[in-house]
């Protein structure tokens, strides 16, 4: 089985977000990327189902040189092979989802993983534009999956429950938190990604659709009012929420 | 100029996002002069059509099909793309539910739109819809325009306020789109939840728990406040790492973004991955012992106390004050 893992780039979590000179981006510097959270799921997904039907597991980025670090990430977890689609350029969803749907068709991929999102901008777009780029189902916010005979069984989150959704192959599914555990490399793992290569290929240019005009941080929240240190506190927080928030 | 609005429905009632998406049509609308349209997609709709005219919708369009009363992928993208081509819809908008979400980015590409998802504002300037969405958890807003002819957004449930119905009922008109070629993909069940509280990404109210309550027992007093005020559970990735409490019920980066009027946090620290998901809230409530606890940077009411005293006394207040 061909199996490509869609894997991203990100800051990490934790990173405190300064608004770049440009005034549409974060500053750079000082922020550690790392594979994000979701793409890990996706990335277990991927070695599982090689693990169960064989094959090949390529992990594929789209960005410039500094996502070969979040590709040897997904070497060290066990992924096969590792290609970056290198454009230094920020490019918005579709001309990302359109470089990896090119690279998917043209290795012939049986199955697609991707997660729900990057947490970066957060868009949870990329899965869903991949398939209906490359004409084949996708799956959203998977948090179980099965697959036999061709046929991926996927379970999905919704409000207030989960629906499960038959798909016949090739198919994206989409992870979602829930789906796995996701691994940690092996010492070996790590050894051996040093020394894969990381296929490079230049993705054709695409016209962006949507343009991103300014960045700010949020305006700052004046901090509410502490309306009590005990349990008699509980009377003057019900009078606020009734009378002044009138929420409750 | 025309602008589509797709209202969600299930099981023939719409989702509060519904009203939400065609209200914040209209508004844009009055701006752009351009009239709104409501679509809905499912079996048996037609009645409840004609009531998203007090919401702002000129016309209501309803496609209808067994096949379509659970929702589907490709066959509701489909749907959507298709009505908006028949239209010559130029905007349309859709709730960033796990619906909106799924099925936007498909109907982008057949519509070869540019999509923004997740918006928390729509404005327009000088005829040009500028949209603002929260990007790294929160932590910054961008602002965006989309480049291409049709443009498409899904707009944070409980963000847009839908107002109330100006009671007027808005023409409907039956449109059939031929999904014979579409892979249905087969729905085997629909998971419910028991106890038939309300799911976290739709509650108007949420009480939320965190480590700081100590075991899954404990949250016997969450569950009982949340059920008074008729909301949903909430949890961190903590207490739900532990096991005490589903997965379903996560709020944050790698759970559920919610936007209730009012969320109660009890022994949540407010990690950023927490504020992340919650902070968007039209009131926040944060009950700590700590008084450090970065939750209370962005609750408007706090309480610096212990949550086995306080959260007891809140319940009974509140019972107080609705006569119960
Ligand atoms: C990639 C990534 C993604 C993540 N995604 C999420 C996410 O989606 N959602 C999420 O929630 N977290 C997420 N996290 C985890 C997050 O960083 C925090 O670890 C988590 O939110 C902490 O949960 P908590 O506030 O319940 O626990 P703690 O941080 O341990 O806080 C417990 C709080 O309870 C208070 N307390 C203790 N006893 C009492 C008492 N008797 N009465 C009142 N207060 C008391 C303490 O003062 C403390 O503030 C993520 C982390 C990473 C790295
Ligand atoms: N630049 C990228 N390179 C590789 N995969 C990506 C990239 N951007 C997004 N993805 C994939 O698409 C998913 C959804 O991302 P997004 O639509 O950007 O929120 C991510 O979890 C990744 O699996």
């Amino acid at each position: 089985m061909k199996i490509v893992v869609f894997v991203n780039h990100v800051p990490d979590t934790e990173t405190k977000v300064k608004i770049g000179a440009d005034g549409v981006s974060i500053e750079p510097t000082g922020v550690n990327y790392m594979l994000s959270p979701y793409d890990e799921f996706a990335v277990e997904e991927a070695l599982k189902t090689k693990q169960k039907f064989g094959g090949e597991v390529a992990a594929v980025s789209l960005g410039g040189d500094a996502n070969k670090e979040t590709l040897r990430k997904a070497l060290a977890m066990g992924c096969d092979k590792a290609v970056l689609l290198k454009d230094a350029s920020v490019r918005d969803s579709f001309g990302v989802a359109k470089g990896l749907a090119d690279f998917a068709k043209e290795y012939g991929a049986d199955i697609i993983f991707a997660g729900k999102q990057s947490i970066d901008y957060d868009s949870a777009q990329v899965g869903g534009l991949v398939g209906e780029l490359l004409g084949i189902p996708s799956v959203s916010v998977v948090v179980k999956l099965d697959i036999a005979d061709g046929v991926a069984t996927a379970e999905r989150e919704i409000e207030g429950g989960h629906v499960i959704v038959h798909v016949k192959l090739p198919a994206v599914i989409i992870a979602q938190k829930g789906l796995n555990e996701p691994r940690y490399p092996s010492l070996k793992g790590i050894m051996d990604a040093k020394r894969k290569p990381i296929e490079e290929k230049i993705p054709a240019p695409v016209e962006p659709r949507v343009i991103t005009t300014a960045m700010y941080l949020p305006p700052a929240k004046s901090a509410g009012k502490i309306v009590g240190t005990d349990a008699a506190a509980a009377v003057e927080l019900v009078r606020l929420l009734h009378e002044e928030a009138k929420v409750i | 100029m025309k602008i589509l609005a797709f209202a969600e429905q299930r099981s023939s009632q719409f989702k509060k996002t519904a009203f939400e998406v065609v209200k914040a049509a209209k508004t844009i609308g009055d701006q752009l002069n351009a009239e709104v349209i409501a679509l809905v997609v499912g079996d048996k709709v037609q009645s409840i059509a004609p009531q998203l005219g007090g919401y702002g919708a000129a016309k209501v369009i309803t496609v209808e099909n067994e096949k379509l009363e659970k929702y589907s992928t490709t066959a509701y993208s489909k749907v959507i793309a298709e009505t908006a081509k028949k239209e010559g819809a130029e905007i349309l908008l859709l709730p960033a539910s796990a619906m909106g979400k799924d099925a936007a980015p498909r109907v982008a590409i057949k519509l070869e739109a540019g999509l923004v998802s997740d918006c928390t504002a729509l404005t327009v300037e000088n005829g040009t819809i500028k949209a603002a969405r929260p990007v790294f958890a929160g932590k910054g807003f961008a602002e965006l325009i989309v480049a291409t002819k049709i443009k498409m957004f899904t707009l944070r449930p409980n963000v847009f306020s839908a107002g109330k119905s100006d009671g007027s009922s808005a023409p409907v008109e039956s449109f059939s789109v031929d999904i014979s070629d579409v892979d249905m993909g087969s729905y085997v069940k629909d998971v419910k939840h028991t106890g038939g509280r309300k799911d976290v990404a739709e509650a108007d109210i949420i009480v939320a728990g965190g480590r700081g309550l100590k075991s899954a027992e404990n949250f016997a007093m969450i569950e009982e406040l949340a059920d008074l005020l008729d909301g949903a559970i909430g949890a961190s990735r903590a207490v739900v790492d532990a096991g005490w409490r589903s997965i379903d019920e996560q709020v944050g980066q790698t759970g559920k973004t919610v936007a209730p009027s009012l969320y109660i946090a009890v022994g949540i620290s407010g990690a950023v991955q927490h504020l992340a998901g919650m902070s968007s809230s039209k009131y926040i409530v944060a009950i700590n012992k700590d008084k450090e606890a970065p939750i209370f940077s962005v609750a408007d009411y706090g309480i610096v106390g212990d949550a086995f005293e306080v959260v007891p006394a809140l319940t009974a207040e509140i019972k107080k004050l609705m006569g119960k």
